[in-house]
């Protein structure tokens, strides 16, 4: 009995360890997250009056929240990566829907031989290929426009591939009954597989407002013009020229702000998401 | 079944247009481009075919340095954040309480704006003239001297931008070892403890030969995750990476093509299909190296 | 080594989290299992039967109750020292391992004055391996054999240590039926030729008829019955064991006792004593029917089924409870039925009567048919 006891010991002190270990992390996760909140509603003066950083303010102001919005075109950017976002993933969408369609449904010649030049495409980086594109939309004059800044993010080939995937889970008996009943092609994709595959294509939709709303290299080669920017390169301007001065609290208040949305987002999905991301995700 | 075939590239007409115009053309085209000897975007004219634009970045100093520190980070954080993350989903394959919590948790830095969060960590590791800043007021404190971690020694640079990296990248590893954790079925462990198994070996000879191709394929994107940092570094030390003597290889590809210094498509090019070289040369060693010791079911 | 469970309930928490009720797998069980028998655990899913054998093998422990291995008290004991060796229904063989080192592997852990020496272990190994008849496949991986030999390897890799008792959890469910046939002879020779004691689970009692010396019948945690399984077979003690058990199944009829007789659907079919007059429920057992022209049990004729040696009637009746009546009878008394009409006559020790509420067993001293 004694052996017990201290066997039991020993495993309540490795739990006890175990969970330290977990919330030494987590803090290291959320400080961060802690810190840009509690500077974002420190005052200018009260932040640079602190050697000695405070962990909680006396005097919480939204002014800097005002000033991030006021002082530099944080709403702009804010609505620009809204619309790059909502186009981009519903381009992408339509498109990979289709293709993912042909490949798993239709039979068509070289169906084999394309597929596989589609998979060898995942392979390719997208640093190989910025810098064409980078030089097509400049001389196609689209600099610092929507339609430079979305066409070449629409294309996923990894999406089309698990699309196709999917799809091709569903049974042909399905198929079969819908063409006895006289179905089209598209009307049984719109009606059967859309519908059925709906997680997959939910998926894929949080997967690329994420990328999207992240997006910062392309963007940043191909727009200047601040009335253009998304909020990662308005987050880099703000660093770089923003607010006049070195207002770190007026910085940390924009970084709430473009971080709120995907955090709300990710808590409302967080089952769907983090499933998501672990079929198909990676992030870099 | 003739209607049928126009039918299938009809569909696919889109994705084609788009890959082709975007991905197929463009990657052709970088090799021209890594060719064509002083080309300028400016005058859109070049005066030779050769192999001088490699030989010119091979020279560069600041691709020299882009390729340290990209090489340094890889090493540095791709063993580093992979054990970290094994050790963290081990735990939390060992609780029950609060288990949840945690992982929502350990997973936000995958959904939050790299640039964004990276300026936290530019205030909390910088000195300025009010403060010497979170990080350095904790060393102080034990004793230490503060150090300028945003510009000050190399060594201070690299720990920061490694320690970002590895707080970006843990989430998807934590989440992908942790459902293949999950996914080894319980009668294994079962079967492990009516032999008397003690704890270590259960772990390394049914729990990792278990979760390897999930490890290594973990390991693979780590690497070439890794060799194409640049978003993190701009987050923490601006977009003149080069003054901060911390611009990757990806950044000096940008660099090249647009920014500072820029108009260089061909250096660019040159510089890119270097990078894919490397990438691609780990990756076959990783492949070879897991033939081995990676168990498929 | 005798097992002896001593009064073991086993409780589980709810899956529902916010019913705070406990769901009961094993109820109150007593039972002992003789030295070096082999025992079928019996019962249909979710009867608790598996919780009794992971109980047994001490990946579970017990709410309360009390269980020996011979005279030691093993129910505080963890399940690595209580020397059994377990066959998981899906095998659990390491798949990355090949034959030989999955069943080296619990030899490995051996430490201190247990540790064999490298050739000791090798030995055990052919041994085992030897027992099981798989030595020519020791190269193998799991996923490079048939299911039969799988569990060829999981019974080996279990008996490595020489256990003192076998626990088999539905050894025969993942097998095709030539397999089950073949695999279940295995494991009794296997049983024969080292004497452990054995137990294992199933839901198919004809599996567990056929090779067990005991079989324990279960139902909803509770322990029905137990004993030598043709004991069992011809003296159910309750209609849920009847049913339970052959193939076909009892036929069952509403019937009553009036008077010193048995009467189905009004006909008097048995004379019998020690049963006061009441509403009864009726088992017989298929091979219980004999047919005659002026037999008094008069059912509706659906068909006859030849299937080899023996001929199966089926037939329908007012009083019948379930579905309809298959009686097995040998093939040339079957020559003279035909019509509308067959007629049946009873072989007494083949009737069971059981109280309509209780399910209970109502004996009788003694019978005759008409």
């Amino acid at each position: 009995m004694e052996n017990i006891d201290r066997s039991m010991t020993r495993a309540r002190v490795g739990k006890a360890f175990v969970y330290l270990f977990l919330a030494v992390w987590a803090i290291l996760v959320l400080f961060p997250f802690y810190w840009m909140l509690l500077t974002s509603i420190k005052s200018y003066g009260a932040y640079n009056g602190e050697y000695i950083p405070r962990f909680f303010t006396p005097n919480p102001t939204l002014e800097n929240y005002a000033e991030a919005f006021t002082a530099v075109p944080l709403g702009k950017y804010f609505l620009n990566t809204v619309i790059f976002t909502l186009v981009t993933t519903a381009v992408m969408l339509i498109v990979t829907v289709l293709a993912a369609f042909a490949f798993s449904r239709l039979e068509f010649r070289g169906k084999d031989l394309v597929f596989t030049f589609f998979l060898a495409l995942m392979m390719i980086p997208s640093e190989l290929v910025v810098i064409t594109n980078f030089q097509t939309i400049t001389n196609a004059g689209l600099r610092n426009t929507f339609t430079g800044l979305i066409l070449p993010s629409v294309t996923s080939v990894f999406y089309i591939y698990l699309l196709k995937e999917n799809f091709e889970q569903i049974p042909d008996e399905l198929y079969r009954a819908a063409k006895v009943d006289g179905t089209s092609d598209f009307h049984y994709l719109t009606r059967v597989m859309i519908p059925i595959c709906r997680p997959t294509i939910i998926t894929v939709t949080i997967l690329k407002v994420i990328e999207c709303w992240n997006s910062f290299v392309w963007p940043r080669l191909i727009t200047d013009d601040t009335n253009y920017f998304l909020v990662s390169n308005g987050i880099q301007s703000i660093r770089e020229n923003g607010f006049g001065r070195e207002n770190i609290p007026a910085m940390m208040a924009a970084v709430v702000v473009i971080s709120v949305p995907l955090i709300v987002l990710f808590l409302l999905f967080r089952k769907k998401i983090m499933a998501g991301v672990s079929r198909g995700g990676t992030k870099g | 079944m003739k209607k049928y075939g126009l039918k299938g590239w009809l569909y696919l007409l889109p994705a084609i247009l788009f890959l082709g115009a975007f991905m197929v053309y463009p990657l052709v085209d970088v090799f021209v481009y890594s060719f064509e000897e002083g080309y300028n975007s400016a005058s859109q004219s070049f005066f030779g075919v050769g192999a001088y634009n490699y030989a010119y970045v091979l020279r560069d100093e600041y691709f020299l340095q882009a390729l340290k520190n990209t090489f340094l980070l890889v090493v540095i954080t791709v063993p580093l954040s992979t054990s970290l993350a094994l050790l963290i989903s081990v735990a939390l394959g060992s609780i029950k309480k609060l288990r949840e919590l945690f992982q929502t948790i350990y997973f936000l830095p995958y959904v939050t704006n790299t640039l964004a969060v990276g300026l936290v960590f530019m205030i909390l590791f910088k000195k300025t003239a009010y403060t010497d800043g979170l990080v350095n007021l904790v060393i102080n404190f034990f004793g230490s001297p503060s150090v300028d971690f945003i510009e000050g020694p190399y060594w201070a640079k690299m720990f920061v931008l490694c320690f970002y990296t590895i707080w970006v990248v843990m989430p998807f590893k934590i989440l992908i070892l942790t459902s293949a954790l999950a996914s080894v079925r319980q009668d294994f462990y079962n079967a492990a403890r009516l032999d008397a198994t003690p704890k270590w070996r259960v772990f390394t000879r049914i729990t990792l030969p278990m979760i390897s191709p999930q490890l290594f394929y973990l390991i693979i994107t780590g690497f070439i995750g890794a060799f194409k940092a640049y978003s993190d570094a701009v987050a923490i030390f601006g977009t003149d990476l080069n003054a901060a003597g911390m611009n990757t290889i990806v950044g000096y590809v940008y660099d090249m093509l647009y920014g500072n210094g820029g108009g260089w498509p061909s250096y660019a090019s040159a510089a890119a299909i270097i990078l894919f070289a490397i990438v691609l040369t780990i990756t076959c060693i990783n492949l070879l190296v897991s033939r081995k010791h990676v168990y498929y079911v | 080594m005798k097992v002896v469970l001593e009064h073991l309930t086993k409780k589980f928490p709810s899956r529902n989290k916010k019913d705070k009720s406990e769901v009961i797998a094993v109820n109150d069980m007593s039972f002992e299992i003789p030295d070096g028998k082999l025992v079928g655990l019996l019962g249909p899913s979710g009867c608790g039967k598996s919780t009794v054998l992971n109980l047994i093998c001490g990946l579970e422990t017990p709410t309360e109750g009390k269980i020996f291995f011979g005279d030691d008290n093993v129910t505080a004991l963890p399940p690595e020292k209580r020397g059994v060796g377990l066959v998981f229904q899906n095998y659990a063989l390491y798949p990355h391992l090949t034959v030989r080192q999955n069943i080296l592997f619990p030899l490995q852990n051996l430490r201190g004055e247990e540790k064999l020496s490298k050739e000791a272990m090798e030995d055990k190994m052919l041994a085992a391996a030897r027992l099981v008849q798989i030595e020519q496949l020791l190269e193998r991986k799991p996923s490079e054999m048939s299911g039969g030999q799988q569990q060829r390897v999981a019974i080996a890799r279990a008996m490595v240590k020489t256990p003192r008792v076998l626990l088999l959890d539905e050894p025969l469910s993942n097998l095709d039926a030539r397999l089950r046939l073949q695999t279940r002879e295995e494991i009794r020779r296997i049983q024969r030729e080292t004497g452990v004691t054995t137990v294992f689970v199933t839901h198919d009692q004809e599996e567990a008829m056929s090779i067990s010396d005991v079989i324990v019948v279960m139902k909803e945690g509770v322990l029905q019955q137990q004993g030598k399984p043709q004991e069992v077979y011809n003296d159910p003690d309750n209609l849920f064991v009847a049913k339970f058990l052959g193939t076909p199944p009892i036929n069952v009829f509403d019937g009553e006792v009036r008077g010193g007789r048995l009467y189905i659907a009004g006909d008097a079919v048995m004379e019998l004593t020690g049963v006061s007059d009441r509403h009864v429920t009726v088992g017989i057992r298929p091979e219980a029917f004999r047919v005659r022209d002026d037999a008094p049990m008069r059912c509706a004729l659906v068909g006859v089924e030849v299937m080899g040696r023996d001929t199966t009637i089926v037939a329908t009746s007012e009083a019948c409870v379930s579905g309809s009546i298959r009686a097995v009878i040998g093939a040339e008394y079957a020559e003279g039925v035909g019509g509308e009409e067959v007629r049946f006559y009873l072989k007494e020790s083949k009737v069971h009567l059981f109280d309509p509420e209780s399910g209970e067993r109502i004996r009788f001293d003694a019978a005759k048919a008409l």
